[in-house]
């Protein structure tokens, strides 16, 4: 293609897990000089295909040829011999060292580490492509762009010039993409070749050269980026023509429903985590809250969930009818008893909202296992509940005895959302609802909450993606540093105008 | 930098996501194969015997006369009781290392009930005051570390443990309280003219209660653990306190009641001890099951039901390799080595159903059993 020389070919190569087929028989071209988008729905086989390069896995059946040479990958040191550097979407740093020691830690370099040489090094790698890293800051000092400015810095120090970035945008700010999108842009420059895993079709438009593209572990093609267009590329991706837009009804008779003031949260450590935030929730419409992951999104709707202690405040729970209830200092069981109903579709979605290691039915009974007076559990309606939940959300799974920790990203969110709508909320809470989920996932994901808007339901959507709450929420609440930064209306807002008050406060708002 | 290695990787390991279940159990049975053959080889090379009679005579020891049988069926029950005992906190995540406490404490309340009241009221009436003591007694013992780590996060391993040393001084000073005659620094054989307090013996079997007692018990706690609430409440705060917080269950209740539960069955197989089959108490009546247990356990996976296997097997190897040691005149060590030789196959056979050894190079064949 356009005679630039293949870094990698990857050729026939096959990975099974058990009886699932992740990768069948790919090929793969990585060239120098050249920003490679591996895009693919959830399970498509993207990870693992890059996780063969970088040593984590090693193929079953194929073979990888890095400058047309054979090569043989067997763990990751192999795999930074031959000069390929993954960046994980874990960042895997060691807090209390600063950036010059995480970068040389593990690197056998013969004669004494000489730190200041090591930082004199990082510098020359910064200005190269133009990071912006103090080698002498402490990782624990650093805020998430930072670090995964590290990361990548370490990679480089490490001589790689086969970069495989793993949805490296899903926690930075859009000002900090833009930032990583030039660094990324410059090393292509350089000739090295760059890989990067990402759902959000923007992106892939606004950075790579050029596509691949995995359908059930597949290669279904490639093309150069500017002769394509989202559509396109999503057909590709999902096997079959699909839509673009995320649908906005009309709020539903909002009347408040949630009605948040002054409050005021504190972590464990005594550091303010949100400070005097007031605000309504309305039924029948979708609140976005958007804000720089860390601004108290957590901390909001736990306390509304009851799970975070609070300072100080009122969330108030306001009926139908118009009476109102308090919610601070009550347990999520208390919550429930006093006939709230509320959903709650959390971030961490196997360490909080599911058990892993429990099957589909047993996670369907968490909320409800305790009805009814029997000793024993009730294992006949979670069952139905969880084949209903399979069939109506089309969850990919071998059956609903299957532990919710073997499914994929998507589906493991399907089975959450499913359960949580289950119970006919009156407020839906979601935490990152569509995060690491692709587009087909993500559209269904999209139309449960505006089902649920249009049955009246208060939505409170904490989002990452701008373009998504700008399409989809009908107010958004910006959030900086704990404080409000200003609530606008979502038809008509514009992305930099929100952009800026994520990251100073008040930006410059009105409503 | 770059590194020319092309040599293939001769081994690779990879996780199996499932085998059924005849694959699993033929891997178990070609671990145990080896492991004879193993012992057989380490016989003959360090005593010299034919490995056929030292595996014959492991096997008498245990299974030999009639009398034999009675005494491994009792030893099992005792030593699957604890098992069940600890299973719960295990499954909960609370490593419960304190059964030997546990059952200690229970012991000692039974003893207590038995020496105090013995004479004062109706037999019945003392044996449910027996058990009632013996299961709050361990319940207790088993509850204060669980409400310390509920209320302050403190380490359950450390403090169950340390609990094993106060339970052993109390009953080393209960002992020479209780002394009878004075001097001699036991107790003995308690109302041994009354037998009162005996619990209840069924025709002429000496051990059939206890052992009844058990598999009761082994089946309730089955359906306690699979099919009830609270056994579901226990398998989410062990899976994740964040989800049981989540989901409005209450972490720190749970895991008071399910340590008293834990200490209360604890206390129970040091009542089935000290009113069913020794009626004396000494301070090693426990003989490590509160340890054993935790083995039992986790062999069985924390399966009620499997854990009748993983206990005989246990007491079965102890018991053979005792009597080897007595027949053979060798040391007891010897026993203890073939005793290790078979569980570390046992135990290392688990690898193998977990995992998937394939050798690379279009071959791809399976490796069972061994090392």
């Amino acid at each position: 293609m356009e005679n630039k020389t293949a870094a990698v070919k990857m050729r026939n190569i096959t990975k099974r897990f058990g009886t699932v087929l992740a990768n069948d028989r790919v090929w793969l071209d990585i060239y120098k000089g050249e920003i490679l988008a591996l895009l693919g729905e959830n399970g498509s086989g993207k990870t693992t295909l890059m996780n063969m390069l970088s040593g984590i896995y090693f193929p079953d059946e194929g073979q990888i040829f890095i400058n047309d040479e054979k090569v043989m990958i067997r763990s990751p040191k192999d795999a930074f011999g031959y000069g390929i550097g993954m960046i994980h979407q874990h960042f895997k740093l060691v807090d209390v060292l600063t950036a010059a020691e995480n970068i040389v830690l593990g690197l056998k370099e013969p004669g004494r580490l000489n730190l200041d040489e090591v930082a004199r090094k990082v510098k020359s790698i910064c200005d190269a492509y133009g990071f912006d890293v103090d080698p002498y800051q402490k990782v624990y000092n650093m805020s998430v762009s930072q670090k995964q400015t590290v990361e990548i810095v370490k990679v480089l120090y490490r001589g790689a010039d086969i970069l495989i970035l793993d949805e490296p945008t899903a926690v930075l700010t859009p000002q900090e993409t833009e930032k990583l999108f030039a660094v990324l842009r410059n090393m292509r420059d350089d000739g090295k070749a760059i890989v990067i895993i990402t759902h959000k079709m923007h992106e892939v438009e606004a950075l790579s050269d050029r596509v691949a593209i995995l359908r059930h572990g597949q290669f279904v093609g490639d093309m150069l980026t500017r002769k394509t267009n989202a559509q396109e590329m999503t057909n590709m991706m999902v096997g079959r023509p699909v839509t673009l837009n995320i649908d906005r009804p009309d709020p539903v008779n909002p009347k408040p429903r949630i009605e948040v003031t002054g409050l005021t949260v504190r972590d464990m450590e005594g550091t303010l985590k949100l400070d005097n935030v007031s605000f309504t929730a309305n039924s029948g419409e979708i609140l976005g809250i958007a804000g720089i992951s860390g601004c108290g999104q957590k901390e909001l709707l736990e306390s509304i969930a009851g799970l975070q202690k609070v300072e100080s405040g009122s969330i108030c729970y306001v009926e139908d009818d118009g009476r109102r209830e308090e919610l601070i200092g009550k347990d999520p069981l208390s919550i429930a008893d006093m006939g709230v109903c509320l959903s709650f579709v959390p971030e961490d979605r196997l360490g909080m909202g599911l058990v892993g290691s429990m099957d589909l039915t047993d996670n369907m009974m968490l909320r409800s296992f305790r009805k009814g007076k029997s000793f024993f559990t009730d294992k006949k309606q979670p069952r139905s509940l969880a084949e209903q939940v399979v069939k109506e959300l089309e969850v990919n799974t071998p059956g609903v005895s299957t532990p919710v920790r073997r499914l994929s990203g998507g589906n493991v969110q399907k089975v959450l959302v499913g359960r949580e709508i289950a119970s006919a909320p009156m407020v839906l809470l979601t935490a990152y609802a569509v995060r690491g989920l692709d587009i087909n996932s993500s559209y269904t994901i999209y139309d449960l909450i505006n089902k649920q808007k249009q049955a009246g339901v208060a939505v409170v959507f904490v989002g990452e993606d701008l373009d998504v709450l700008l399409e989809l929420c009908d107010r958004i609440l910006v959030l900086c540093g704990g404080k409000v930064s200003g609530i606008v209306e979502g038809r008509g807002a514009s992305k930099p105008e929100v952009g800026m008050m994520m990251t100073r406060l008040g930006g410059k708002t009105n409503a | 930098m770059r590194k020319q290695n092309t040599a293939m990787p001769v081994l690779h390991i990879s996780k199996r996501t499932s085998l059924p279940l005849y694959k699993a159990w033929a891997i178990r049975a070609v671990a145990i194969l080896l492991a004879l053959v193993v012992c057989a080889v380490v016989t003959t090379a360090l005593t010299g015997l034919n490995p056929l009679g030292v595996f014959k005579a492991m096997f008498d020891g245990a299974f030999g006369t009639q009398r034999k049988i009675w005494i491994l069926g009792q030893n099992v029950a005792i030593l699957l009781c604890v098992s069940l005992a600890v299973t719960p906190a295990f499954k909960m995540r609370f490593w419960n290392i304190g059964g030997e406490g546990q059952i200690l404490v229970g012991g000692l309340a039974t003893a207590a009930c038995m020496i105090l009241l013995g004479d004062k009221v109706p037999n019945w009436l003392l044996i449910v005051m027996m058990i009632l003591s013996s299961c709050l007694a361990g319940a207790i013992w088993g509850g204060i570390p669980a409400i310390c780590k509920a209320k302050w996060n403190t380490n359950e391993t450390l403090f169950t443990l340390m609990m094993n040393y106060v339970a052993t001084q109390l009953v080393a000073f209960f002992v020479i309280v209780w002394e009878v005659p004075k001097g001699a620094g036991k107790i003995g054989i308690i109302n041994q003219d009354t037998h009162a307090g005996w619990l209840p013996q069924i025709g002429s079997y000496k051990y059939l209660l206890n052992i009844l007692i058990v598999a009761v018990l082994t089946v309730i706690m089955y359906f306690y653990l699979t099919r009830s609430k609270q056994g579901y409440e226990i398998a989410v705060v062990g899976e994740s306190e964040k989800t049981a917080r989540y989901v409005g269950i209450k972490v720190e209740k749970v895991i008071v009641r399910t340590m008293m539960i834990s200490g209360g069955i604890c206390g129970l197989a040091g009542l089935l001890l000290v009113g069913g089959t020794d009626h004396t108490i000494t301070t090693t009546i426990s003989g490590g099951r509160g340890f054993t247990a935790v083995m039992v356990a986790w062999l069985a996976k924390f399966n009620p039901l499997v854990m009748v296997l993983t206990s005989l097997l246990l007491v079965f190897l102890s018991r053979g390799a005792s009597e080897i040691t007595t027949i053979y005149a060798l040391n007891h060590s010897f026993g203890d080595i073939l005793t290790g030789i078979i569980l570390f196959f046992i135990i290392g056979s688990e690898f193998f159903i977990g995992y998937r050894l394939s050798f690379l190079k279009n071959e791809q064949k399976e490796g069972k059993g061994n090392v």
